[in-house]
């Protein structure tokens, strides 16, 4: 009954999809993507379970891996910007269009 | 099963990688323990004696064992012939942006102060700026250089990461104008983020059809399984959102010119560049080895992309007012002309005349483009580089040598014969239409005339109008931007009268194509 885990899978990607579209606050976009990354992992984890080999449980370490380094960068970047306009919202970030 | 068998990793072939990040990792040390006033005497020689070496590695190879015929380290990357003329291309790209890098004038001397405050002017007043740039680029670099030579999606997302990561921090350490700067660190990271996570869903999709993540085994399965094909176009469209992200294509490109234009120039001239030749091999690979019996399917679709990019890339650049942000359109629109290449596939002869032709174009490209935005440093006035076009009036009589080598790229970019951009679009073009996309072409000859507009009007706003009583000054370059600007000027000459021996070059190394 591996289908109703891939149903999951993708409900979570779709909540993490649509909350990076209409959230406003950069570090809560970027735990919707986070969210994202983990629908992936139950996804890949599942086709594991299914073909019945080991390649998804794997990808499914490196991909936790990436998140955590991708964790690192993103709060740096989210902090320094936080300190110089004391706002995490990604409409304040309006300087650079057209 | 008989216990577990240790891998095999060909540390020769893979010498100028483990070069690469081997270098990056000791540079980290080296800010850990080295003291500050060193750091940076250590970082510059070691940068680019490791670019330079790895370079020399990947000549060595060629020249001493040919071209590998079979993927190594347990098939996880494919050194073969497109991958070691992508590495060298990506090298030399990054040794004339490490000499842009170099210059001390461009990255933040403390990215932690507030903008503004008495710790940013007391790190000012100390001197220097972070020495951490250096590597971070290094790790960039070898990211790139993975990327383009994965051969199975879970090191090709890997790649994809190592190059983003050090990046989105490269894009937020400019020295002026901190908040565009940081502004567009952010937005190209959620971005980036957002769209790797897309690229993530779909490699999920096609292992979960596919059973393996290997591109050869990908392929192999295209006529094996049946019934899943709901999962494998959808992974095939997701991987392709997270990859035309990467190269820019419209409707994926409303970073591009936002991150160009806030990044320090040196990162723009290094992403605009390498990035862009990395994602192409990275493309090349998702759809020509691993999809490549699906082209029936993806064709229409990358055609649709394709002249939307080529179309976006030159009319939006016609309104733009900022000198970096029309390079950024520019580099759009050259995205659009490489798509068509990879569009015109066949058979073998043809998709190596096509490869040959990618190659080129990226080379010939990604020199010019460096080139351009290491002229974009030296035009400064009070607030650091002249970014508004306006301030670029007149700039032929107050400098005419610098502004006679801008219209040169300019006219490169525009693709004017004797300039290395005409036979970079000639050789893509003639692929595309002998691949039977003439449509593309129209729409692509089309739309580098509208480009060439533009690219006119940056001429002859330089020489025929009266320059501003206030206007930038032409910094004096310090040897590696002056070194950077003939280098890139020379390329562009060579390329552009003598292609032969390059395209010989690019035809050797596309001859045996992709290995599986």
């Amino acid at each position: 009954m591996t289908t109703h885990y891939l149903v999951l899978s993708a409900l979570l990607f779709a909540i993490g999809a649509v909350g990076v579209l209409v959230r406003r606050n950069a570090i809560v976009v970027f735990m919707c993507v986070e969210l994202m990354l983990n629908a992936c992992n139950l996804a890949f984890v599942t086709f594991a379970r299914q073909h019945g080999n080991l390649d998804g449980q794997i990808i499914a370490f490196f991909v936790m891996v990436v998140a955590a380094a991708e964790v690192v960068v993103g709060l740096a970047i989210i902090v320094t910007i936080f300190r110089t306009r004391r706002s995490a919202s990604v409409d304040d970030a309006n300087l650079l269009k057209y | 099963m008989n216990g577990i068998q240790p891998p095999t990793i060909e540390y020769g072939q893979l010498m100028p990688l483990l070069l690469v990040f081997g270098a990056a990792i000791v540079g980290v040390l080296i800010e850990a323990f080295a003291p500050r006033y060193l750091r940076k005497a250590i970082h510059v020689p070691l940068t680019m004696l490791t670019l330079l070496g790895a370079f020399g590695l990947v000549i060595v190879q060629v020249l001493r064992d040919g071209v590998p015929t079979a993927a190594v380290a347990m098939g996880a990357i494919a050194v073969d012939g497109p991958s070691l003329f992508i590495w060298g291309v990506i090298l030399v790209l990054s040794v004339v942006s490490v000499l842009l890098i170099n210059d001390d004038d461009n990255f933040v001397a403390s990215a932690a102060a507030v903008p503004g405050s008495p710790d940013e002017e007391e790190a000012i007043a100390r001197g220097g700026a972070h020495t951490e740039v250096y590597p971070l680029a290094l790790f960039a670099i070898g990211g790139m250089m993975l990327f383009a030579a994965s051969n199975d999606l879970l090191i090709m997302f890997v790649g994809l990461e190592v190059m983003s990561l050090p990046l989105y921090l490269l894009c937020g350490l400019a020295r002026r104008r901190r908040l565009l700067s940081q502004e567009s660190s952010v937005k190209y990271f959620l971005l980036g983020a957002f769209s790797s996570a897309f690229f993530l869903y779909g490699m999920a999709m096609i292992y979960g059809y596919a059973g393996t993540v290997d591109l050869g085994g990908i392929n192999d399965a295209l006529g094996r399984v049946g019934g899943q094909d709901t999962l494998l176009y959808l992974g095939t469209a997701l991987l392709g959102v997270g990859l035309f992200f990467k190269i820019g294509a419209a409707p994926f490109q409303a970073w591009k010119p936002d991150v160009y234009q806030g990044a320090p120039t040196p990162i723009t001239a290094l992403m605009a560049s390498g990035t862009l030749v990395a994602a192409f091999g990275a493309v090349l690979r998702v759809f020509w080895v691993a999809l490549g019996n699906l082209d029936w399917d993806w064709r229409p679709v990358m055609w649709g992309i394709a002249i939307l990019t080529m179309i976006v890339g030159a009319i939006l650049a016609i309104t733009q007012t900022d000198i970096k942000r029309m390079l950024a359109y520019s580099s759009i629109a050259h995205a659009g002309f490489l798509l068509t290449g990879v569009i015109a596939t066949g058979e073998a002869t043809q998709n190596a005349n096509s490869l040959s032709a990618l190659l080129f174009y990226l080379l010939a490209y990604g020199i010019t483009t460096v080139g351009a935005f290491a002229v974009v440093t030296m035009v400064r006035d009070a607030g650091g580089e002249a970014g508004h076009l306006s301030r670029w009036a007149g700039l032929g009589k107050r400098s005419p040598a610098l502004a006679g080598i801008f219209a040169f790229f300019l006219l490169a970019f525009a693709g004017i014969p004797l300039t290395s951009g005409f036979f970079g679009k000639y050789a893509v073009f003639a692929a595309a239409v002998a691949g039977g996309a003439l449509p593309l072409v129209v729409v692509g000859v089309v739309s580098s005339a509208i480009a060439a507009f533009f690219y006119v009007r940056v001429i002859v706003l330089m020489f025929f109008s009266e320059p501003a009583a206030d206007g930038p000054t032409i910094a004096v370059p310090s040897a590696g931007t002056a070194a950077v600007v003939a280098l890139a000027a020379a390329a562009t000459v060579v390329l552009g009268v003598y292609p032969q021996p390059v395209f010989d070059l690019a035809d050797a190394a596309a001859s045996s194509l992709f290995v599986r």
